[in-house]
């Protein structure tokens, strides 16, 4: 390898909002209802139809952009993009396009080396594409006989966001995902959920040679719909396109369309129509100009972003800790418990591993309550730990009657039990002692099953390897 | 006893309203007389009530009623909701006699780009009524309506009521609501009003103006005053040099316009020269680049998918491209074209860029005018109502009818037609042109020139 | 002259997914010449300094509250429908 190649990764991302009504018509937004049940003569493009803007879809639009550290426009005009499809029924989306409601701003993504400032180029407001379903024996696309289109979700409203190519590596494009999301989801403006669709993003990928300045052909990368997955993809298509440079060719331009559900076989490619989509100023709308005293009243109404909160939590705990506990949205409960008394760390790791297992809101905790369960997690069962963790967001949830659950320690009480065990396996009893140190976590398991979980396991551990050794 | 041909909306509702007449027997008078003019793409059954009857052009949608666009690809298109101003006259007992013909789209000058065949100009029925709401201007001076609505995007409502005689007023933009509308070019498209005289066009014209929630485009109005005063005294009338000396106006339009601006000058009118250089030079090239780039993306919703005309093809391209080849005229087509190519990466800045800077050239130079004068005035119509079938091969001939009416609809301003005398037996109108929300002022002023006038709105020939 | 090849005919009317005869093709290339050639008057004017006008109007924040509505009813939806396949509509594939 004689040198050293360097990603530029963009990233482009479109959140659904959750009001009530859809941006450009007052038909309800969200699931629910049969086909076609949630539209009008707007969202069907029917003759004659014209668009009326929601405003808090505006609004939201602008917390968003302020929250992103974005320039909010004096003035934002919607645009019309024209192309045919199916589930484009007025030939147009109406979105933004030379003058964005929000533009300019910035994301710091925090990492274990500091801050990785990743640039807005803009946020603006468009909305969605109705849903197709392609019908065909084979349930392939390219077999399809037929298109079914239903118009539900066509209008609603979208924001899209534009990052700078300012990412270098499948990594930070993963974190700033994470953290973009997790900042949408507290504004309260979208469930920002992948698996539902309501947060889409595509990434663009090119390579240059380290130290460069240039941007080399980039591919597009669509239809990923988990962060982890993004990551795997983009980390496959850079080495892919260093493979091509060092081998002495060139990157075609081309759209990569993954196949949710199966990450491992190779996605779709599709070589890119030139499109031309013939902006021009909506005729039928008037100009954005939001009012001074609004904008000031959304911006003071964001709290203390996340990324924020991620660079304040990385100086009690790791930055690792910190992330986790940020992004998905537990560092405030993890604070509470923190002032209730349990140890930052221990509190920490709860909520990052058996708190996340047990499906709660962290919002329904008691705090106070789970921090003495957290401060005495060790001397109690953990059958018992994991039930009061699942009925942590109940009304009326006290740690009392799991504290009563105490750990059997008392080796008077578990050594008939231990006996019991190696005398009923004979055979790995005798392999333990011949050098078979692994077999100490079946006998351990075997004990904690006879007990029901209520042992200690730090004293079973040590009283089934004196038993089997013999002392 | 009902005079269909000469009675107005205004002697109508007198009529109704001391119990002379009945609502049915006045929606029957226009709507058993025979339609020789092709105005109508389609009539209604008495819907009942006891309004005055009304006729509106098909590219308002009106819910159950056939509403084509004077296109095939909606030939069979049924609306499921009212237009706002279709509902705005239901609200005040308007009975809807019928449909009138228009060209494809509202697009053209002369009617003949109806998918349906042209309409017929009262006066001369081998002559076009103009365009393109020529149905409503025929159905009201041919008896077959006392009123109409038509829409104006460059003229469409003021040409067509010089070619016929009537009076039609094209509204300030954002003053009527286009809900419901079928649209061709949105930043222009501006319904409103044709009657047989002033006062009616001002009444109906209160029945339909004001904000919509649904279209945002839409502002409050001011309260309309139905005009009394015989005299202009006071009123500072222009008289744009450039569009009362263009090529192409013909000596007996000239000479009738002449005559009623001398005529408002003796009603105490302070009369002006003035000039619109830019605006009547560049009017109509602005025109046809904005409005078919408009119409362009408007049109493009017609793809066979969910409503109206649907061609076979094997895929979903294919389908739409045999869809709006067969469903689509000429003239349709041709404008899809040009503002396509206007939009179109490469073409955008010399072509839809620059002729929004030129209409803003259009808007300063009518701003500089109105502040000297109240209101301007010049011919609606290069000509009088020509020949069928005489311009409908040349489309650049066909567009150049427009010169006149086109420089203010750019700009957003409010101009009424009225009928100032006749040139080779045929009518010639008259343009009043006001500042944005000054339909009070060209009321007033059409007003007094009608009476003054004393112009007889009924076809010779049909009298 | 800006005239219009026949290649940008057929480019354009791809781009509006207008499907052209032979003859259509030549007859519009004629008359969009024509008219393309007439609009391009505007190319005389330096109006560098002047801004666009997308609209007559100078008014805006014309938005509405995001209170639901009541919808069409299926029957309304699919009232002019070519075709329908249960409640979806139905064409053909993409
Ligand atoms: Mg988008
Ligand atoms: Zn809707």
């Amino acid at each position: 390898m004689s040198e050293t190649w360097e990603p530029v990764i963009g990233l482009e991302i479109h959140v659904q909002l959750k009001t009530e009504t859809k941006m450009f018509c007052r038909c309800r937004n969200g699931f629910g209802g049969g086909p076609n049940t949630q539209t009008c003569p707007v969202c069907l493009a029917f003759p004659g139809a014209l668009p009326v803007p929601n405003r808090r879809a505006i609004e939201e639009a602008i917390k968003l952009g302020l929250a992103l550290d974005c320039t909010i426009a004096a003035r934002a005009v919607f645009h019309r993009k024209n192309y045919f499809y199916p589930d484009n029924p007025k030939a147009y989306q109406i979105s933004q396009y030379d003058e964005p409601l929000c533009s300019n701003g910035r994301l710091a993504v925090p990492t274990a080396d500091g801050d990785v400032t990743i640039g807005i180029t803009r946020a603006h407001l468009e909305e969605d594409a109705a849903k197709n379903v392609h019908v065909a024996a084979s349930g392939r696309l390219h077999g399809a006989t037929a298109t079914l289109v239903d118009f539900n979700r066509c209008g609603t409203p979208l924001i899209e966001i534009v990052t700078e190519p300012d990412i270098h590596d499948a990594d930070t494009a993963k974190r700033f995902l994470q953290l973009l999301r997790q900042t949408v989801v507290e504004l309260d403006l979208s469930d920002a959920e992948l698996e539902k669709g309501s947060m889409r993003f595509d990434v663009n990928v090119s390579v240059r040679p380290a130290g460069s300045g240039e941007l080399r052909t980039r591919t597009e990368l669509k239809n990923m719909n988990s962060f982890n997955f993004a990551a795997k993809g983009i980390e496959r298509e850079i080495a892919r396109q260093i493979g091509i440079y060092e081998a002495g060719g060139e990157v075609q331009q081309e759209t990569l369309h993954f196949v949710p559900g199966e990450e491992d076989s190779p996605p779709i490619r599709s070589k890119e129509e030139a499109q031309d989509y013939r902006y021009f100023p909506e005729p039928d709308l008037v100009p954005v100009h939001p009012p001074a005293a609004l904008v000031e009243r959304l911006r003071a109404e964001i709290g203390e972003l996340p990324g924020a909160r991620i660079g304040r939590i990385a100086d009690t705990l790791s930055f690792y800790d910190a992330d986790v506990l940020v992004t998905g949205g537990l560092d405030r409960l993890w604070s509470a418990l923190v002032g209730a008394g349990a140890d930052a760390k221990e509190a920490a790791n709860v909520l990052s591993n058996q708190f996340v297992a047990a499906g709660v809101d962290p919002g329904t905790v008691n705090a106070a309550e789970l921090a003495k369960l957290v401060a005495a997690r060790a001397e109690i069962p953990r059958a018992a730990f994991d039930e009061a963790l699942s009925k942590a967001g109940d009304a009326g949830f006290a740690a009392g009657p799991y504290l009563e659950q105490k750990l059997v320690a008392d080796a008077g009480e578990l050594d008939p039990v231990i006996e019991r065990v190696i005398a009923a396996s004979p055979g790995q009893a005798e392999q333990f002692r011949s050098g078979k140190e692994g077999l100490l976590g079946f006998f351990v398991g075997q004990v904690m099953k006879e007990t029901g979980g209520k042992a200690d396991p730090r004293i079973v551990n040590e009283r089934v390897r004196a038993k089997l050794s013999g002392t | 006893m009902i005079d269909a041909l000469r009675l107005t909306a205004e002697e109508a509702k007198k009529l109704l309203d001391a119990r002379e007449i009945s609502g049915a027997e006045l929606f029957a008078a226009y709507a058993e007389r025979d339609d020789d003019l092709h105005a109508f793409l389609y009539r209604c059954d008495d819907p009942g009530g006891d309004g005055i009857p009304i006729a509106l052009k098909d590219v308002i949608g009106t819910k159950g009623v056939p509403t084509t666009a004077g296109s095939k690809i909606l030939e069979s298109y049924l609306p499921v909701y009212d237009a706002t101003v279709a509902a705005n006259c239901k609200r005040h007992g308007l009975r809807l006699l019928g449909k009138t013909n228009t060209d494809e789209f509202a697009m053209g000058s002369s009617t003949e780009n109806s998918a349906f065949g042209p309409s017929r100009n009262p006066w001369d029925p081998a002559r076009v009524p103009g365009g393109s709401g020529g149905g409503s201007a025929a159905a009201v001076s041919g008896g077959l309506a006392p009123w109409a609505l038509g829409s104006d995007t460059g003229g469409s409502i003021k040409q067509p009521s010089a070619l016929c005689g009537n009076v039609g007023l094209r509204p300030t933009y954002g003053t009527v609501s286009r809900f419901g509308v079928v649209a061709f070019a949105s930043s222009l498209d501006q319904v409103g009003p044709v009657a047989k005289n002033v006062r009616d066009c001002a009444y109906l014209y209160s029945i339909i103006a004001g904000r919509d929630a649904n279209d945002t485009t839409t502002v409050e109005v001011p309260e309309v005053e139905l005009p009394t005063a015989q005299d202009l005294k006071g009123m500072r009338i222009g008289v744009p040099t450039e569009m009362n000396e263009a090529d192409g106006i013909e000596p007996g339009v000239s000479a009738a316009v002449r005559k009623a601006i001398e005529l408002a000058e003796s009603l105490g009118a302070e009369v002006g020269e003035c000039s619109l250089p830019r605006s009547v030079d560049y009017g109509v090239a602005c025109y046809y680049l904005v409005a078919p780039a408009e119409a362009s993306s408007n049109l493009a919703r017609y793809d066979g998918a969910r409503y109206g005309l649907r061609s076979d093809g094997d895929d979903f391209r294919e389908m739409v491209m045999a869809t709006r080849h067969d469903g689509l005229g000429d003239e349709p087509k041709r404008r899809i074209m040009i503002g396509t190519y206007a939009l179109s990466s490469g073409y955008y800045d010399a072509y839809y860029g620059k002729a929004q800077r030129v209409r803003t050239m259009i808007r300063r130079e009518h701003a500089e005018v109105f502040e000297k004068f109240d209101l301007i005035v010049s011919p609606t119509s290069p000509t009088v109502a020509f020949a069928i079938g005489e311009k409908a091969g040349n489309p650049l001939a066909m567009y150049l009818n427009d010169l006149l009416t086109i420089p203010s609809c750019m700009a957003g301003l409010p101009g009424l037609n009225i009928p100032c005398g006749l040139s080779e037996g045929l009518p010639v109108g008259l343009q009043l042109i006001g500042p944005q929300f000054a339909e009070n002022t060209l009321f007033r002023a059409g007003h007094a020139l009608e009476q003054a006038l004393g112009f007889d709105v009924v076809p010779e020939r049909l009298r | 002259m800006a005239g219009i090849s026949k290649d940008e005919v057929l480019h354009v009317a791809r781009l509006a997914r207008l499907e052209l005869s032979e003859d259509e093709v030549a007859r519009f290339q004629e008359q969009l010449s024509a008219i393309l050639d007439a609009v391009s008057k505007v190319s005389e004017l330096d109006l560098a300094d002047v801004p666009p006008t997308a609209h007559p109007l100078e008014i805006e924040n014309a938005w509405a509250e995001d209170e639901p509505r009541p919808c069409l009813s299926l029957d309304d939806v699919f009232a002019n429908a070519p075709e329908r396949d249960d409640d979806y509509f139905r064409m053909p594939p993409a």
